[in-house]
């Protein structure tokens, strides 16, 4: 039986697609009221394990439960827990907001559709562009509005598939807020996110996902922990310069690109490892154009924790 | 689940309210379903009316049951468009992600495709009976012609979503309209199939619209209909229970 307090249980999932295996084995639990962040690059399967749980898919083997209900089995009283919203807003580009909204209430028979629509339109910051077609909405708009369809009807689990993807950056940052506060209502949220950013910024736990299998699982902090310290990038004008510096650098883990003429170099984030490249290179007097410390990308996250993984 | 099935109809009728406002928006199908078939009716009866030897006295008489044939062919690539960017916008999804029946959102297109046909149907009667159309048929056989023009939309309707549900881009769903627009043209609607060439007579003698056309022509005028009404609603309710079969399956299998 799963606990009472667990939203999401998934066990042992998985689901192919002809002869592509797109879910490996996966194994998740999701805590009521928490936000849960599947973190994977395009193509890992996350917009397939959302659909699963919200039974647009059904899984080949393993099970999965939403709200205690089997997504297979009840799938009925799974829909009537959840709401959706779709990695490409799924909102009617010529309605406006306004009856978009009264649509949804309708099929969820909510008794005061009207009032219901207008409080989530002003929620929102909709209200001004309430009546127009939804097709003169920008990207952020548009997601605020699907968003506000999923919130009709009072739903305990929300899965919310890329949200900020395809957002400009004040955008993001407002449907962050948004879904930190559905939080706070009591809502259990399930996102998925390519960036690790978002991850860590808005979820309890979060699950990295690649190729089908669930590679690291934790808090936030957790994860961290697992990671490489970043890297340091440096441009170079001139080829030579490129090159002696890869070769005096030889004891780091280095990667030259001559084309862009840059080179890579990856450290631990120690001080004693940044003074001593910065020595290495005032000594060896050469023209660098830029110079850039950049944190750990998703890609350093999966290419570490893959590593460890296979022992190298 | 009880719930769903309660509320199956009215579900259904919301889909339908907001197909309906699609269609309301749209200048593009509303020109294409109702304007042109009348332009035509104007066309054949004012211009090449004159010319054209039907044995009737009243060729606006004759040409009704044609014009009525033509916009419901013509509404159908619409049907298609617009189940077809359903499924590529995610609104499918969304709907089933929701507590409503699986198959509420298809129905209320077809209901939809019902509906939006009845209405053009109506202006250009009216249209009709302003040009002097006028009928001698009693209830019962406007009765029947309803139940005619109903189960072909429902047939040509459910093609459409046959093509909706195996399209892989628009020009794919819209593209079976083409075929639908051409047939009411090579039919008895506009002339009697007499005066044509004997290869291509034998095609609309023994094409659906020729005899549709013909047992609605009958009803309208107080004629004896003979035999075409039976091959009418054969043809009618054979295509509708073929292509509804192949739609139900075809929907089954892609959600
Ligand atoms: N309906 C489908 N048919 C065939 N392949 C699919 C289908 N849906 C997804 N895929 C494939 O499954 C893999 C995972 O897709 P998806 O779950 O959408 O990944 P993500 O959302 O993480 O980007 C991809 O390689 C994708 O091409
Ligand atoms: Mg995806």
């Amino acid at each position: 039986m799963v606990p009472t307090d667990t939203a999401i249980s998934v066990n042992g999932l998985e689901k192919s697609f002809k002869d592509l295996k797109v879910l490996k084995k996966i194994d998740f639990k999701v805590k009521k009221g928490s936000i849960f962040a599947l973190l994977g690059p395009n193509g890992a399967g996350k917009t397939t394990t959302i659909k699963i749980l919200s039974t647009l898919l059904k899984p080949d083997k393993g099970n999965a439960r939403v709200s205690g209900f089997d997504v297979i089995i009840q799938s009925d009283q799974v829909r009537g827990e959840i709401s959706l919203t779709g990695q490409y807003a799924a909102v009617d580009e010529i309605l406006t907001g306004r009856e978009n909204l009264q649509m949804i209430g309708k099929l969820r028979h909510l008794s005061d559709v009207n009032k219901k629509a207008e409080e989530l339109l002003a929620r929102f910051d909709l209200l001004d562009a309430a009546d127009r077609p939804v097709s003169t909405y920008s990207g952020g708009m548009r997601r605020r509005l699907d968003l506000a369809m999923s919130l009709l009807g009072s739903p305990s689990v929300i899965f919310l598939d890329e949200p900020t993807t395809g957002l400009d950056p004040q955008s993001r940052l407002t449907m962050w807020e948004i879904i930190k506060n559905l939080k706070d209502s009591g809502i259990t949220v399930f996102l998925t996110t390519q960036h690790l950013e978002e991850a860590d910024q808005l979820a309890d736990r979060i699950a990295i996902l690649n190729d089908g299998k669930i590679v690291a699982k934790g808090s936030a902090a957790e994860l961290k922990k697992m990671l490489p310290h970043g890297h340091i990038e440096l441009k170079f004008s001139d080829e030579k310069d490129l090159q002696s510096v890869g070769n005096l650098l030889a004891d780091y883990e280095t990667n030259l690109n001559k084309e862009i003429r840059t080179l890579v170099i990856v450290t631990d984030g120690s001080i004693k490892q940044m003074t001593d490249i910065l020595k290495q290179l005032e000594t060896a007097e050469v023209d660098i154009t830029e110079f850039t410390q950049k944190p750990p990308t998703l890609e350093d996250v999966f290419l570490s924790i893959i590593s460890k993984k296979e022992g190298k | 689940m009880e719930v769903i099935k309660k509320h199956f109809f009215s579900d259904i009728s919301v889909m339908l309210g907001r197909s309906m406002r699609h269609i309301f928006r749209s200048m593009d199908t509303i020109i294409t379903v109702t304007i042109m078939p009348i332009a035509m009716m104007l066309l054949f009866v004012y211009v090449l009316g004159g010319a054209i030897q039907t044995g009737t006295d009243n060729y606006v008489n004759y040409l009704l049951p044609g014009i009525m044939l033509i916009s419901i062919a013509n509404g159908i690539g619409y049907v298609s468009f617009r189940l077809f960017t359903d499924l590529q916008q995610g609104i499918f999804d969304r709907f089933h992600s929701m507590p409503i029946a699986r198959s509420a959102p298809l129905w209320g297109h077809v209901l939809t495709s019902l509906v939006s046909n009845a209405i053009s149907v109506v202006v250009i009667i009216l249209v009709a009976l302003i040009m002097g159309f006028h009928s001698s048929a009693g209830v019962l056989s406007w009765l029947a012609v309803v139940c005619i023009l109903a189960l072909f939309t429902l047939a040509l309707t459910w093609i459409a979503v046959i093509a909706a549900l195996s399209a892989k881009s628009v020009d794919g769903a819209s593209v079976v309209a083409y075929p639908l627009h051409l047939l009411p043209l090579i039919s008895s609607a506009f002339v009697p199939t007499k005066s044509m060439p004997s290869a291509v007579r034998a095609f609309t003698e023994n094409q659906p619209v020729t005899s549709i056309v013909e047992t609605i022509r009958a009803l309208l005028l107080g004629q004896p209909v003979g035999n075409d009404i039976w091959i009418a609603l054969a043809w009618c309710v054979g295509i509708m229970l073929v292509a509804y079969f192949f739609a139900m399956r075809t929907y089954k299998k892609r959600l």
